[in-house]
C-alpha cells in the first residue's frame, strides 16, 4: 500500500521536472542566447582611475563609505577617492553637451547598477553630474 | 598644531586654494597698513610675527580652533539680504515657493522695540553652539559638533526624526520634503533629513571666508567677521576682547559660536 503511494509520486515528480525541462528549453529557443544586454561603462578622462578597475568594481562602495567618514567628521580632504572626483571624472555628456544626471539611463553610476539591479542612494543627496563649469573641461 | 588663519583680515577676496606666499604677502600688506594709519606708533611686530599656517587637509581638525563670527548690527542694514542671497546661490537652496517649508539657513530677523522705536535686524543663523542642543537629543548621532566647533547634520545617518528641529531654540534648521536634483556639488542635501548652515564648512576647510559672510564685506555694509575665537592674535578675538558682544539667548547656557555686536 505505501510501497504503490511512493512509486505514484515519484513518477508525478518526473514528469513535472520533464515538463519544466521542455518549457525551459522552448524558452531558450524564442529567446536567444544572449541575456541581459551589458551595459555600456563610459569611460574616465585620464589614463587610469584612482585603482585598479576589477578592485574598484568589487570594493568602491567601501572605499567611498570609508572616506565619507572622515570627510564629513573630521573635514580630511583631498583624498584618493571621492564621490566628488568619480562623477566629475566619469562624466556622460548629453545630446545637449552637458552632463548627465542619474536621472539618464546612460549615467555612469546607473549604467552598470541597472544591469547589477542596486539601487543607488548616493544621488538622493548628492550631485549626480558635475557643477556645468567645471565639466566642461572635455 | 597651530592652525592659525588670516580668514578675519577685513576685506580679503576668496582665495581658490591656500597660497603661503600670498598669506605672507597679504600679512606684510597688513603690517604696512598699520604704519600708515598710525603714524609714531611703530607697529612693526602686527601682521609678519605670525604667519598664517593652514590645516593640512590630511589631518583631522582639531579643537586648538574654535570658528566664530561677529556680526555688528550697526553695519546691518534692515533692508539689505547680501547675506542670505550669497547662502541660497552657494547651497543651492532654491525654494519652491512654500515659504513655511523651504529650506533656510540663515535669515533676516528685524525687531523693534514699542516703547521707543528703534528697529534692528540682524542675520540669524545656525549659532554653531559649543553645547548644542541638537546633538543631545539626536537619537541616531547624525547631529554633530566637529572638533572646530562646527555643529553639522551627517544625512547619511539622520532618519529625519526633527527632534533636533524642536530642541534648537534659534529655529535654525530646516526639514527637506521635497525630493531634490542637481544639488550642489559641495553641498550634498537630499530629502527627508535635516539641515543647517554649515558654516560653509567646505570653504572654511578651503581656507576661505563663508559666502554670506564674503558677500556682507563685498556687496552689504561689511557686517560680518568671521575667524577663530581660541587664536587670542585674530581679529575677532581682538574685537570680542574689546568691546561688549552678545549672544543670543545667552541665558540658555549653550555659548553660540555666533556673537552679535550693538544688540541692543
Amino acid at each position: 500500500m505505501t510501497l504503490r503511494r511512493i512509486s505514484i509520486v515519484m513518477v508525478a515528480v518526473v514528469v513535472a521536472c520533464a515538463g519544466l525541462n521542455a518549457a525551459q528549453a522552448a524558452m531558450e529557443k524564442e529567446g536567444g542566447d544572449k541575456g541581459v544586454p551589458l551595459p555600456v561603462i563610459a569611460r574616465g578622462q585620464g589614463d587610469s582611475c584612482v585603482a585598479d578597475t576589477q578592485l574598484m568594481r568589487r570594493n568602491h562602495m567601501t572605499m567611498l563609505r570609508h572616506q565619507r567618514d572622515e570627510t564629513m567628521r573630521d573635514g580630511i580632504r583631498g583624498k584618493q577617492y571621492s564621490l566628488k572626483e568619480c562623477v566629475a571624472c566619469h562624466a556622460v555628456m548629453g545630446p545637449d553637451a552637458m552632463p548627465v544626471t542619474v536621472a539618464s539611463p546612460e549615467h555612469f553610476c546607473r549604467s552598470c547598477h541597472d544591469y547589477a539591479a542596486v539601487n543607488i542612494d548616493c544621488f538622493g543627496c548628492h550631485a549626480s553630474r558635475p557643477e556645468p563649469s567645471v565639466a566642461v573641461i572635455e | 598644531m597651530n592652525m592659525k588663519r588670516k580668514t578675519d583680515t577685513g576685506n580679503m577676496a576668496a582665495t581658490p586654494g591656500f597660497d603661503p606666499g600670498r598669506r605672507r604677502f597679504l600679512g606684510t600688506v597688513a603690517a604696512a597698513a598699520g604704519v600708515t594709519l598710525a603714524p609714531g606708533v611703530f607697529l612693526y611686530t602686527i601682521g609678519a610675527s605670525k604667519p598664517a599656517i593652514a590645516r593640512e587637509l590630511d589631518v583631522a581638525v582639531s579643537d586648538d580652533v574654535r570658528w566664530g563670527m561677529l556680526i555688528d548690527l550697526n553695519r546691518c542694514d534692515g533692508g539689505c539680504n547680501e547675506c542670505v542671497s550669497a547662502c541660497v546661490e552657494e547651497n543651492g537652496l532654491q525654494g519652491h515657493g512654500r515659504p513655511a517649508t523651504d529650506a533656510q539657513w540663515i535669515r533676516k530677523v528685524d525687531i523693534r522695540d514699542p516703547d521707543t522705536g528703534s528697529s534692528q535686524s540682524l542675520p540669524v543663523m545656525c549659532q554653531h553652539c559649543a553645547e548644542p542642543p541638537c546633538v543631545d537629543v539626536c537619537p541616531t548621532g547624525a547631529s554633530f559638533k566637529r572638533a572646530d566647533g562646527i555643529v553639522l547634520v551627517d544625512r547619511h545617518i539622520c532618519i529625519g526624526c526633527r527632534y533636533c528641529m524642536m530642541a534648537c531654540p534659534y529655529k535654525a534648521r530646516s526639514f527637506v520634503h521635497e525630493e531634490l536634483e542637481d544639488q550642489k556639488p559641495h553641498a550634498p542635501r537630499g530629502q527627508g533629513t535635516v539641515e543647517s548652515c554649515t558654516l560653509c564648512v567646505h570653504r572654511v576647510d578651503a581656507d576661505r571666508l563663508p559666502a554670506c559672510v564674503e558677500a556682507c564685506n563685498d556687496a552689504g555694509g561689511g557686517a560680518m567677521l568671521f575667524g577663530d575665537l581660541k587664536d587670542p592674535e585674530s581679529e575677532i578675538s581682538k574685537q570680542v576682547a574689546s568691546y561688549a558682544t552678545r549672544q543670543i539667548r545667552a541665558d540658555l547656557g549653550l555659548d553660540p559660536g555666533v556673537r552679535y555686536q550693538n544688540l541692543v
